[in-house]
């Protein structure tokens, strides 16, 4: 045990998500050593995101505003949804720089062994944006798990008296992999999703 | 390192660190083991969808101090694929394995007969010829039945008696009107049917059975196998009946 604030410091630190006591020991001994113009930055940065950040009126989106960037973004598609689980993976299908419409954040994915069901998720406001009739395809990219199966199995269903075009992401073989470590789902998905080679 | 190898289903996985996930699988002959999926989650696992629930898969792990250790894992039947393409099944199945994961309690003890039922279950429901819901009644009545929980349906639970007239959870099934204590329900005779031909498997009899005693005998065995497990099961809330039997919504547990 140390004395007073340090211990403090290290029990804070220790709530993190993946940070040991050993871990938090190790990041207050930095703290406690770096210059106090950085410690300063870092506690100026903590407090802004709890005190500006929220989440996007329309599509669930983490946003410094009502509004996200994104939904704000008089150039982006508004025909087309695209309907994720999370704001990370926003994240990581911008960075792909292939799609130009618009996201839908769900908050996670149907999980029933969780107590996780429908009314748990953003899947209300979804339908909300889709009852203005504006929007003419659905992309639903949730995770290629079971819940995130799940999930667009269930949008697909809800979704279906819509007159909407409803997609999937593709799944299948990841680049740079080896054909003889697929496993079964995935290389049957692979065949299923094949595609013609036009050359 | 004492590497082993069983078969098993996998009934539940959660995230662990950046990549990593514990995979509670119910084994055939070591029963139920929670094992550490290195790097399962990145798209360049080896693992793959192997270890996603309901997959009955071949593995090998290693014994860790606190977590086994999955080291190699074949898939025997990806019965998960088939059921999330229909959401019913899928939440019916989800029930199933929550069930059998709260029956099996102490990990590492062998669970053979929960071990094939749970994979009888599964394979009819995939299979789809009988209405989902029925099957996963017919698997609580005989999980309960494997755990020495079977509910007494023949005759009174209490003195023995052949003319029954209620059922009360308290007393163990159903009761005759002498011992009949205070709240027990009254489900119609056929109901009582329908919950014998399940525990018995006689699914020609099951299948032939009406949409109102189906529903009745869902709310009598949900609430027959909460109360012996001393716990709520958090996936039967979120279990659809089929379209076929719009008379759904059925209130788990509120009927006796």
């Amino acid at each position: 045990m140390y004395e007073g604030v340090v211990q403090s410091l290290i029990d804070e630190l220790g709530m993190l998500p993946g940070i040991g006591p050993k871990s938090a020991q190790r990041i207050a001994f930095h703290l406690l050593a770096a210059d106090p113009a950085d410690v300063k930055r870092l506690a100026h940065a903590l407090l802004e995101v709890k005190e500006k950040v929220r989440f996007c009126r329309i599509c669930g989106n983490v946003a410094a505003e009502d509004e996200c960037r994104i939904c704000r973004d008089q150039r982006r598609d508004p025909h087309v949804i695209c309907v994720v689980e999370e704001p990370k993976d926003v994240v990581a299908i911008e960075r792909t720089r292939e799609f130009r419409g618009r996201y839908h954040v769900l908050g996670g994915a149907i999980s029933p062994i969780d107590g996780v069901g429908p009314d748990d998720l953003r899947i209300r406001e979804l339908m909300t944006r889709l009852a203005d009739g504006q929007v003419t395809e659905l992309i639903l990219a949730t995770d290629p798990n079971l819940e995130g199966e799940a999930t667009a199995t269930y949008l697909a269903r809800l979704v279906k008296p819509m007159d909407l075009t409803v997609t999937r992401l593709a799944s299948g073989l990841p680049v740079g992999g080896d054909l003889e470590y697929a496993d079964e789902v995935t290389l049957g998905r692979a065949f299923e999703g094949r595609r013609l080679l036009d050359v | 390192m004492v590497l082993y190898r069983d078969e098993g289903v996998v009934l539940r996985t959660q995230k662990l660190g950046e990549a990593d996930r514990i995979v509670t699988i119910l084994t055939k002959r070591t029963g139920k083991v929670r094992g550490v999926a290195r790097g399962v989650r990145k798209t360049t696992s080896r693992f793959g969808a192997r270890l996603e629930p309901f997959s009955h898969i071949d593995l090998q792990l290693h014994t860790g101090r606190t977590l086994d250790v999955v080291t190699q894992v074949e898939t025997i039947r990806p019965y998960g694929e088939a059921l999330v393409a229909d959401y019913p099944r899928y939440t019916a199945g989800t029930a199933m394995l929550e069930t059998a994961d709260r029956l099996t309690v102490g990990e590492k003890e062998p669970a053979l007969r929960q071990f094939l039922l749970l994979v009888g279950g599964l394979r009819t429901l995939v299979e789809g010829g009988h209405e989902a819901r029925l099957v996963l009644d017919a698997f609580f009545l005989r999980s309960l039945a494997v755990a020495g929980y079977a509910p007494a349906l023949a005759e009174c639970a209490r003195c023995g008696a052949e003319a029954v007239r209620a059922f009360a959870i308290v007393a163990g099934g159903v009761v005759c009107g002498t011992c009949r204590p205070q709240g027990a329900a009254v489900p119609a005779a056929e109901t009582i049917a329908l919950m014998i031909a399940l525990l018995r498997g006689d699914w020609p009899a099951a299948d032939a059975s009406e949409s109102r005693h189906r529903v009745e005998c869902s709310g009598l065995v949900a609430a027959y196998l909460q109360w012996h497990l001393e716990h709520g099961i958090r996936s039967l809330r979120h279990v659809e009946r089929e379209p076929a039997h719009p008379s759904a919504q059925f209130p788990h547990g509120s009927r006796t």
